[in-house]
């Protein structure tokens, strides 16, 4: 059991700065996020897309905002729990207790739910019956590659994932590559290494085609694509690895007896608390009258959400607003050394 | 102000009057129209805003930028008429402009 004073739910910028507001007035934060990486949306949807309107930062891209969000956090110990997902939390005495997917479990008075727009889920196959060999001959992800040896890989996407893939298991592998479209959108040197194995013979190419079916018994064994001009080509295959990017999903947060609208949690706007004590919600995901989902305000949020979670995670003191410029605990918190 | 019509999977028409610089996501979010969730809120950064456009109407709105090609090819079922609805900005000239939304989005 990790005890600690807030839980944040979210390693996006919100996220971030809030767990640094924490850790400036004096409390300790655990941080999960579903993700393999932190930085949230900005990292996942737009890591090389200029930013404009992060105050005093005229422009930045969404990975150098993480970055330096990352280094803002660095006289700060802070656990990150990546690739983990909330799944329950239920109250017990006047503390929320926390699981996530992984068996981690949390015993905390404040949770603060960052979350953007939910927790992102792989995009899958739209037909159906790929549901019937998810996890056993349908993939969207790659965990252990030595499956594929010697044996038929159709990969779907034209994205970096699609292509990396494709790339690295023609080495061992039969592989189809199926892309809805002529163009690639990965990095052109992997396209280009991508169109060279297909002149050689060593990667099998189908533009212009998306899956209508799949076929198999218990076992896998063949696919169904569909050409633009209507046209099918049946794929014997024993592998079909899909890479259509990510989606975002609420998720469990929607069990959790929240007032929730359009996908969003409501809250107020003194502490960004929700209709359950103790639980918070900041940045994209909660919404008040005049809810702006900019990354500004998100920073706003956390920073009056932190000072909420002082009042309950440490309800004999007295919480002391002080400025970083001139108080000497925070500056100590900081590790900055005299003046 | 355009007439913009909305047809949902059930094959429900919805026709909205919408603002001349807004979107057609915009449009549709603001209306409640079910089945645009658009997540990232207009940012091209998600397929969940995603329509088809009527044939007729297609080669008369403003073509893609490349982004937004790369986006849907991350749609749920795209097609040659498919088009990320916060990409379609309402003028007058979009006036009885219809669109298909996906049975889902994503």
């Amino acid at each position: 059991m990790n005890k600690t004073d807030a839980l944040i739910i979210g390693a996006g910028p919100t996220g971030l700065f809030t767990a640094h507001q924490l850790k400036l007035i004096g409390l300790n934060c655990e941080i999960v996020d579903n993700l393999d990486k932190i930085g949230g949306q900005c990292i996942e949807l737009y890591p090389d897309k200029p930013i404009y309107d992060i105050p005093a930062v005229p422009e930045c891209t969404g990975e150098e905002l993480t970055n330096n969000l990352i280094n803002q956090l660095k006289p700060f110990d802070i656990k990150f729990h990546l690739n983990e997902r909330v799944d329950e939390l239920k109250k017990e005495n006047d503390n929320w207790i926390v699981k996530t997917n992984n068996g981690t479990v949390f015993s905390t008075p404040n949770v603060i739910i960052a979350g953007g727009v939910g927790s992102f889920e792989p995009r899958k196959f739209p037909v159906k019956e790929c549901e019937n060999f998810e996890n056993k001959s349908v993939f969207y992800s790659v965990k252990n590659k030595k499956i594929f040896e010697g044996k038929t890989v159709s990969i779907f996407g034209g994205g970096d994932s699609a292509l990396d893939w494709a790339v690295e298991l023609s080495n061992t592998s039969k592989v189809n590559l199926i892309h809805r479209r002529e163009d690639f959108r990965g990095a052109q040197a992997t396209v280009d290494k991508v169109l060279k194995l297909s002149e050689d013979g060593k990667i099998n190419l189908f533009t212009k085609y998306q899956m209508s079916s799949i076929k198999g018994q218990k076992e896998l064994e063949s696919i169904d694509i569909k050409h633009d001009n209507k046209e099918i080509e049946t794929l014997k295959t024993d592998y079909v690895l899909g890479f259509f990017g990510l989606i975002m999903q609420l998720g469990p947060i929607a069990n959790w007896g929240l007032n929730i609208d359009k996908k969003t949690v409501e809250v107020d706007t003194e502490k960004f608390e929700t209709n359950q004590k103790g639980i918070y919600a900041v940045g994209d995901i909660c919404s008040y009258p005049g809810k702006l989902k900019l990354i500004l305000s998100g920073f706003h949020e956390g920073a009056l959400a932190a000072r909420a979670c002082f009042k309950l995670a440490r309800p004999n003191e007295k919480y002391r607003f002080e400025f970083t410029t001139s108080s000497k605990t925070i500056k100590d918190r900081l590790g900055i050394k005299g003046d | 102000m355009a007439k913009i019509t909305y047809i949902t999977h059930d094959n429900q028409n919805h026709t909205i009057e919408v603002q001349n610089g807004l979107s057609v996501m915009e449009g549709a979010v603001q209306n409640d129209i079910p089945g645009i969730d658009a997540d990232c809120g207009g940012g091209m950064a998600c397929a969940t805003c995603h329509v088809y456009v009527n044939d007729n109407w297609f080669d008369k709105i403003p073509s893609k930028e490349d982004g937004e090609e790369d986006m849907l090819d991350m749609a749920y079922e795209p097609k040659k008429n498919s088009r990320l609805s916060c990409q379609i900005i309402v003028s007058d000239e979009l006036d009885g402009l219809t669109v298909n939304i996906p049975s889902k989005q994503g």
